[in-house]
């Protein structure tokens, strides 16, 4: 261990933002504001999502961060020591392993338990935010129930694109009160937010706090002639194979090559452990002897 | 000072309210679900499970209203030296409140929050006599089909939830357990409706 309090934040600041955690789960998808403090990464980085992580962690905890997916991207592996390193806690890159999963952008492909916390890292929590940019306005607009723009900027999308453009933080209506902003995740990941896990969300820099319990009901908001749809990139990941999960694409050379992978990393790796192969893929262990 | 104020605290604080926060966000995120704590003793009649609560949530922003149930010099000094939590004397300015569930009613002057601001509203602490997942029907978010507690009474809960997103969030403890009611759920007498 070190010389930092148990998960780097003091007691008085945990006991603030575990009593915004309790008001947020009371009042599924209200956004709870609380009294952000300075973490040692910038703003951008996590800081909601490690400051709700502080609040939450136990000594038996198992953590897994997951940035886009990805358990070995920079964001998600200085998260990860960060807590080695203040809480000393246990961590794991196995989403079936994981009591506490700290994501940026994605949720798992695996189904989460009952026995999990999913804290997503928000940028901006308000999703009327770009339609209405005065906070006192959709402070009222959330107490009135007043959600018309949204619907609006569907439709705009439709009058446009001939289709709802919107592909990731794409707005959900939670127990038929509150429109929340499930943060960037695809609109693929949206289905998913109907969980057997809590889930918290924490926004940093906009100092705001909001949850869903277990098995609390989030539709994703759309028209009855334009329903929406978990859309993904219509193709097999080329290195597992599957079908069902969502895919980054990857630029493989200069002349218009490309690869689609899935964006879970621990999921893919499963895959081909257990032998499924995709298009492009070499045996799991035989990586370099092609 | 006596030893009776000063004793009865979180040996570990870091580590003992970090298990009391994940116990007790289990069970505000599952309605009516059972959940175990230890490591505080406020002075009688208050039960471990209530002093682990003020252990884990209060401090000087929290003013704190005590039910005739429970209200005693005793307590108010173990509150002061552990929390710094103020204790008030009437429910409009309570952020947390603590008594036995006839003492604590009328329920009407306790804040419910703002249309604005739902979340400034007072938690209860309901001291029971004992608590059985039986009785009243509970339903809602957090709750996979529907969940039964032994819950003080129905109607109560039911106003309670008719003010949503406003309302009440009430801690039910006894002994070492604790469960409980956050505004959201939807509460039914068992055997039918009410």
């Amino acid at each position: 261990m070190s010389d930092y309090n148990f998960a780097y934040l003091d007691e008085q600041t945990k006991r603030m933002i575990r009593r915004a955690i309790l008001k947020a789960l009371a009042v599924p998808g209200y956004q709870v504001p609380f009294a952000s403090r300075e973490m040692p990464m910038p703003y951008g980085w996590g800081t909601g999502g490690v400051q709700v992580s502080a609040a939450c962690l136990v000594p038996e905890d198992r953590l897994k961060v997951i940035d886009q997916g990805a358990d070995d991207t920079t964001n998600a592996v200085s998260i990860r020591r960060f807590f080695e390193k203040t809480a000393g806690v246990a961590t794991t890159t196995k989403t079936t392993e994981a009591t506490l999963i700290q994501t940026r952008h994605r949720i798992p492909e695996e189904p989460l338990t009952r026995d999990q916390i999913l804290v997503y890292q928000v940028p901006i929590p308000e999703p009327l935010r770009f339609l209405e940019p005065r906070e006192t306005e959709t402070r009222k607009m959330h107490s009135l129930e007043e959600y018309g723009l949204v619907h609006v900027k569907l439709y705009e999308d439709i009058a446009r694109h001939g289709q709802i453009a919107t592909s990731y933080a794409y707005p959900v209506k939670v127990e038929g009160r509150y429109v929340m902003d499930p943060s960037p995740i695809p609109k693929f990941d949206n289905p998913k937010l109907e969980s057997e896990a809590i889930q918290l969300f924490g926004a940093g820099r906009e100092q705001r706090i909001y949850a869903l319990p277990p098995y609390c009901h989030v539709v994703s908001l759309d028209f009855e002639d334009h329903p929406f749809v978990a859309s993904k990139a219509d193709h097999a990941c080329d290195l597992c194979g599957s079908n069902s999960t969502y895919l980054d694409e990857v630029i493989v050379d200069d002349a218009g090559g490309r690869m689609f992978v899935c964006s879970d990393t621990d999921y893919c790796e499963g895959r081909r452990a257990a032998g499924h192969l995709g298009r492009l893929a070499a045996p799991l262990g035989q990586e370099n002897a092609a | 000072m006596d030893q009776a104020v000063m004793s009865g605290g979180f040996v570990d604080p870091p580590i003992q309210s970090a298990w009391a926060f994940r116990a007790a966000m289990t069970a505000m995120a599952r309605p009516g679900e059972i959940v175990t704590v230890d490591g505080g003793s406020a002075p009688a009649p208050v039960s471990v499970a209530a002093s682990v609560l003020l252990l884990m949530l209060c401090d000087p922003g929290t003013p704190v209203w005590l039910a005739s149930s429970h209200d005693s010099a005793a307590l108010r000094r173990w509150i002061a030296f552990h929390t710094g939590a103020p204790v008030v004397q009437t429910k409009e300015q309570a952020v947390f409140a603590l008594g036995k569930w006839d003492r604590l009613c009328p329920l009407a002057a306790f804040p419910v929050g703002t249309a604005e601001y739902p979340d400034r509203a007072a938690t209860l602490i309901v001291e029971m006599d004992e608590l059985q997942p039986e009785g009243a029907v509970l339903q809602g978010p957090g709750i996979k089909g529907s969940a039964r507690l032994n819950l003080p009474d129905v109607a109560v809960f039911r106003a309670n939830r008719a003010l949503f997103p406003l309302g009440l969030d009430f801690f039910f403890t006894c002994g070492d357990r604790l469960a409980a009611l956050p505004r959201s759920a939807v509460v039914t007498a068992a055997g039918g409706s009410v």
